[in-house]
Parts: structure tokens; C-alpha cells; sequence
């Protein structure tokens, strides 16, 4: 149990998650992929702040920033995810292609 | 000043939890009998708890192409979540977790019926089944915010989110009495994270008992107790909570906190027969609109008391 | 006792993590998930966050489970029975995925961490609520608008419904049309 493990979960969960959010095609599984990217994160920044920095309050707020991202990401990826399906009555990344050129 | 127990503890808890919880049921049935004109006798009392043998021999209903895991899984979370947000609440001057974040821990183990009951109501694959979990979330939803800003309320009043630090900072004033809003707000919490009373939208009969609709046996046991099992936890904490503990002039402190709890189960056992089941979606409107205002505004008053002071 | 919690928690947050994308029902790919997080709050009350660990736990049964509702909404496939693969560029991902964990994992190894400077607080709690009102105020505050224009943007995305389909074409009408009257009577 030491710095070096933590940080080998976090990058494992990192790269499930990243695997997941590249190769996935609906919105909500995408979702989920980044959804386990920050849980390493999380992981990451508490093992750092218990390893490293345990007399500053720094590696706390970096979960707490992480935590907040994952609420931020997942409300707003459940509102455009629930926008394009009224307009289009799918869920899919390749169909919401609109922007490319 | 109250004291963790030793380890073996946690497993008197769960036992200690199920007899207030046996009470509440045995007094729910007498009113039950009341209510219909039948007699009070002790018969009227014991008939539900003379269920629990029939229940653990019963057959175990299952259905067709269910998730079973996610099914059993879901109906064991209610109760286990039960007991284990009853780990952090006193019993007069003994408690099993003195754990710093007690409040939080309680928080967090009641959100567990959430996964739980949505569990039970999705692996049944039943409509009815479905549509029972799917009211409890809609009903969590609107519970919950409320709860936590009481909760916080709580916390604040004291400085500390350890339960043993708030139940003794009430030693001048019970929080009931200059925070009454949070107390309030968090009696009608506990009916609605243990879905009884105004709360059974979820297990209702307008859905053949909805998350219920397809439990028998051991199951349908394990889920009913659960929501007892709820209910005397959130009982048992509105007393180091909101009543000041196990403090009180002739009793020892362990008998005050019992007195207090069984106060507390009685008079929510006694009033969910005086009120409506309320809809879940007219509910979440009257949560977010008034109930949160309401317990945030209250959460400001103990900050402006510690600020003053 | 930590170790063994750790040994415990660790290889049941990433094979739980794994499993998300292997389950076929998407309510058990969302309860992986929640295993997944549950295990990471255990490994932060291993570490000594308590507070964190119990939030983490707190928040992300809520969210797995609202995120739940609305996997069964719009998945195509939600219980799983039919089977179906719904992944693109599956060699692509996997490539960039294992390439990524194994310069992370060579960069654990190779990097010479710092040694740890000073001592645990006997009260972590305090020290983030101190950290977040004064020297991260700053944090506090960036989070907190970003948390409002969250909530703000996610109700404007989500609503199919404007305020001339709520008050009428002279936005008088009140109470306001919907699909369900509120228990306010608003």
C-alpha cells in the first residue's frame, strides 16, 4: 500500500475509462467512461495528499474540484443527451455529426 | 460523555434496532385494529410480528426472466442500510461507531435504500414492480435535499458532524425548540426515506404494493422489515439529533434515549394513519420550492448564533 | 488491517470498472459503476478522508442511480437480452487506452516522488473546511458558479417546454400549463 499503487489503480481506472469514452457510441456509456476517468483522479488526488502533502489542505480540495467536475459533467451530458433525443429520438454520438464538415 | 462500544457491538445493534422496531410495528397494528373497530387485545398486537415465521418459510416468488441478482441484492440493501445507519446513533452513554462524520455516515446509509428499492423494483421485471421503484426515486429526489440542509442545520447548531458532539451541545436548549423547522422537515425525511405513511406512493395499492407487488417469502420479510428497520433508525437519531440525547434529570441516560426514541416512533407511527399518501411528483414541487428555502434559511440561523456568540 | 483493506477494495473498484463495459444489461453496468465508486469511498476512508470517503459514497449512490433512469430511458437495449454491440473503433481505443495506462504506469515508476512534508491534522475535515474558506476561497467560489450555470444550462437544454407553452401566447395564463399540476399550485 504505497504511492506508486495508488497511482497504478488511479491510471488503470483511468484507462478503462478512457477506453470506454473512445469506443463507445451512446452518449450515456460515453458518460461513464469519463465518469471512471475522474474516479482515478479521485484516487489519485487523496493518494497525494496522503503520501505527499498531508499538512495542506490542497490535495482535499482537489478531490472535492474532481467530485464536482463529475456532477457538473454528468448533468450536463444527461441534459444534451436528453435535448438530442427529443429532437431526433436517438442517443448516439454519430448522429449528432452536425457540426462536422 | 458518551463512549464506543467494543467491536462485538455491532452485531447487538441490529438486535437492539429490531425490538424498538417490533414495538413500532406491534403499536402500528393496535392502531390498525382501532381504526377498523376490532378490540385491542394483545392478539392484534402480535399478528404481524406472528408473520415474520410464516414469511421465513414462505416460498420465494420469482418471476420470468428477472435479474436476480440485482433483485435480491436490492431487496437486502433496505434493511442492511437500516442497520447500518443505526451504527452511528447513541444508546444513552454507549455508542457502536464514534466515527467523526457520524452525520454524514447516516446520511449516506439511508441514500443506500435508494440503489436499494430501484434495484428491487428494475431486477423483478415487472411493470408494477417497476413503476414502485421508479416513484421511489422520484420521491428521493425530493426528500433528500431537505434532509441533508436539515442534517446540516444540525450539525452547524453544534460545530461538529460527530453525533455524540451534537447530542451533547444541547445541554442548555434542545435544537427541537430554536430549530424547529429542521426538525420538522426531518420527522417527515424519515417517513419518506423509510416510504411509510404520507411516503407508501412506492409500495402502493394502487400498484398491487408496487416494489412488494412481486416479493414473497423471505424477500417480502427482508423488505418490510427494511422499512421499519428505517423508520427506527431515523427515530433513534432525531434523539441525539434534535432531542439532546440521553441527557434528563431521574433516568439514567440509556433509559432517556430509549424513552425518547419509543416518544419519537409513536408519534410517527400514530400520525402516518392521519395523513394522505402524497404523489410523488406533486410532492417534488412543494420540496423544491418551499421545503428548501426553508431548511437553508435554517441552516443560517445556528451560523449566525455561532458568529455572534 | 489497511493493507488488507486495500488489497480488498482496489482490484474491486478496477474489475468493476472493467465489467462496465462488458455487461450487456445496462442497469448492472450501472451498478458495476457504483462498485466501482463505492470502492474508491473506501479507499478514501482507508487513506484517512473520512469526510471525503463518506461523501464520495453518499454522492455517487444518488447519481448512479438518477443516472440509471435515465441509461433505461435511452438505451436501445437496457435489460440486455438482445444482444448487440454498440462500440466504433473498438482496436483504435484499446490501442490508445493501453498505450496511455502504460506511460502512466512507467511514469509512476520512473518519477522520484517527493517525501512527504509535515504531519497528518488529527481533523482532515477541518482542514479542508479551513482550506476551502480561506486560502481556496477562490476554488469555492469558480465552484460554485460553475456549479449554478450547470444547473441553469441543464434545465435550458433539457425542457422541451418555453414559456409560451407554459403561460399561454400572452403569457398570462396562470397557473402555468404542464404536464402535472405541482402541490404548490404554482
Amino acid at each position: 500500500m504505497s504511492l506508486q499503487l495508488f497511482l497504478l489503480l488511479a491510471a488503470g481506472l483511468f484507462a478503462i475509462g478512457l477506453y470506454g469514452a473512445l469506443s463507445q457510441q451512446s452518449i450515456v456509456m460515453i458518460m461513464m467512461g469519463l465518469e471512471l476517468m475522474l474516479n482515478g483522479v479521485i484516487g489519485a488526488a487523496a493518494a497525494f495528499w496522503h503520501y505527499v502533502a498531508p499538512a495542506a489542505g490542497d490535495g482535499q480540495v482537489l478531490v472535492v474540484v474532481a467530485v464536482v467536475a463529475m456532477a457538473v459533467e454528468m448533468a450536463a451530458g444527461f441534459a444534451v443527451a436528453t435535448a438530442i433525443f427529443r429532437a431526433r429520438d436517438v442517443d448516439m454520438t454519430d448522429m449528432a455529426a452536425d457540426l462536422k464538415r | 460523555m458518551i463512549t464506543s462500544a467494543p467491536l462485538w457491538s455491532v452485531l447487538v445493534v441490529p438486535a437492539v434496532l429490531a425490538a424498538f422496531a417490533a414495538a413500532a410495528v406491534a403499536a402500528d397494528a393496535l392502531l390498525a385494529a382501532r381504526a377498523a373497530g376490532r378490540p385491542l387485545r394483545a392478539a392484534a398486537a402480535a399478528g404481524p410480528l406472528a408473520e415474520v415465521p410464516r414469511l421465513l418459510a414462505g416460498q420465494r416468488r420469482t418471476t420470468l426472466a428477472p435479474d436476480a441478482l440485482l433483485w435480491r441484492l436490492g431487496v437486502l440493501t433496505v434493511p442492511a442500510a437500516g442497520v447500518l445507519a443505526a451504527l452511528v446513533i447513541p444508546f444513552g452513554d454507549v455508542t457502536a461507531s464514534r466515527m467523526s462524520v457520524g452525520v454524514v455516515w447516516f446520511n449516506a446509509m439511508e441514500v443506500l435504500t435508494w440503489a436499494g428499492l430501484w434495484m428491487a423494483g428494475w431486477g423483478a421485471n415487472s411493470a408494477l414492480s417497476l413503476v414502485g421503484g421508479y416513484r421511489f426515486v422520484a420521491q428521493g429526489l425530493a426528500y433528500e435535499l431537505p434532509l441533508m440542509f436539515a442534517l446540516i442545520a444540525a450539525a452547524a447548531g453544534a460545530q461538529s458532524l460527530n453525533v455524540a458532539d451534537i447530542a451533547g451541545a444541547q445541554s442548555h436548549l434542545w435544537f427541537a425548540v430554536w430549530m424547529p423547522a429542521a426538525f420538522i422537515v426531518y420527522l417527515v425525511s424519515v417517513w419518506a426515506f423509510s416510504f411509510l405513511g404520507p411516503f407508501a406512493y412506492p409500495a402502493g395499492r394502487d400498484l398491487a404494493g408496487g416494489v412488494l407487488a412481486e416479493l414473497s417469502g423471505v424477500d417480502r420479510l427482508a423488505l418490510e422489515a427494511g422499512r421499519w428497520l428505517l423508520l427506527t433508525a431515523g427515530a433513534g437519531m432525531a434523539v441525539p439529533l434534535f432531542l439532546g440525547g440521553g441527557t434528563g434529570p431521574a433516568l439514567p441516560a440509556w433509559a432517556w434515549s430509549a424513552v425518547k426514541t419509543l416518544a419519537v416512533l409513536a408519534l410517527l407511527v400514530w400520525a402516518r394513519r392521519r395523513l394522505p399518501v402524497l404523489r410523488a411528483d406533486r410532492y417534488a414541487e412543494l420540496a423544491w420550492v418551499v421545503l428548501i428555502p426553508l431548511t437553508v434559511g435554517q441552516a443560517l440561523v445556528p451560523a449566525l448564533v455561532d458568529l455572534t456568540r | 488491517m489497511t493493507a488488507v483493506v486495500f488489497w480488498v477494495l482496489a482490484p474491486l473498484a478496477a474489475a468493476s470498472g472493467f465489467m462496465v463495459f462488458r455487461f450487456a444489461s445496462m442497469a448492472r453496468v450501472t451498478i458495476a459503476l457504483l462498485v466501482s465508486f463505492l470502492a474508491t469511498g473506501g479507499l478514501l476512508i482507508v487513506l484517512g478522508l473520512g469526510y471525503l470517503g463518506v461523501v464520495v459514497i453518499l454522492m455517487m449512490v444518488m447519481e448512479m442511480i438518477i443516472m440509471a433512469v435515465f441509461m433505461i430511458a435511452y438505451m436501445m437495449n437496457p435489460a440486455g437480452l438482445i444482444s448487440m454491440t454498440m462500440d466504433h473503433n473498438k482496436r483504435g481505443a484499446l490501442a490508445i487506452s493501453v498505450t496511455s495506462f502504460l506511460l502512466l504506469g512507467a511514469g509512476i515508476f520512473a518519477v522520484p516522488w517527493p517525501r512527504r512534508a509535515g504531519a497528518r491534522p488529527a481533523d482532515p475535515t477541518f482542514q479542508l473546511g479551513k482550506a476551502l474558506m480561506t486560502t481556496q476561497m477562490l476554488t469555492m467560489i469558480t465552484l460554485a458558479f460553475v456549479l449554478f450555470a450547470t444547473m441553469v444550462a441543464a434545465v435550458v437544454l433539457a425542457t422541451g417546454r418555453g414559456r409560451y407553452d407554459r403561460f399561454g401566447d400572452d403569457l398570462k395564463r396562470r397557473p402555468a400549463a404542464g404536464p402535472v399540476r405541482g402541490g404548490v399550485g404554482r
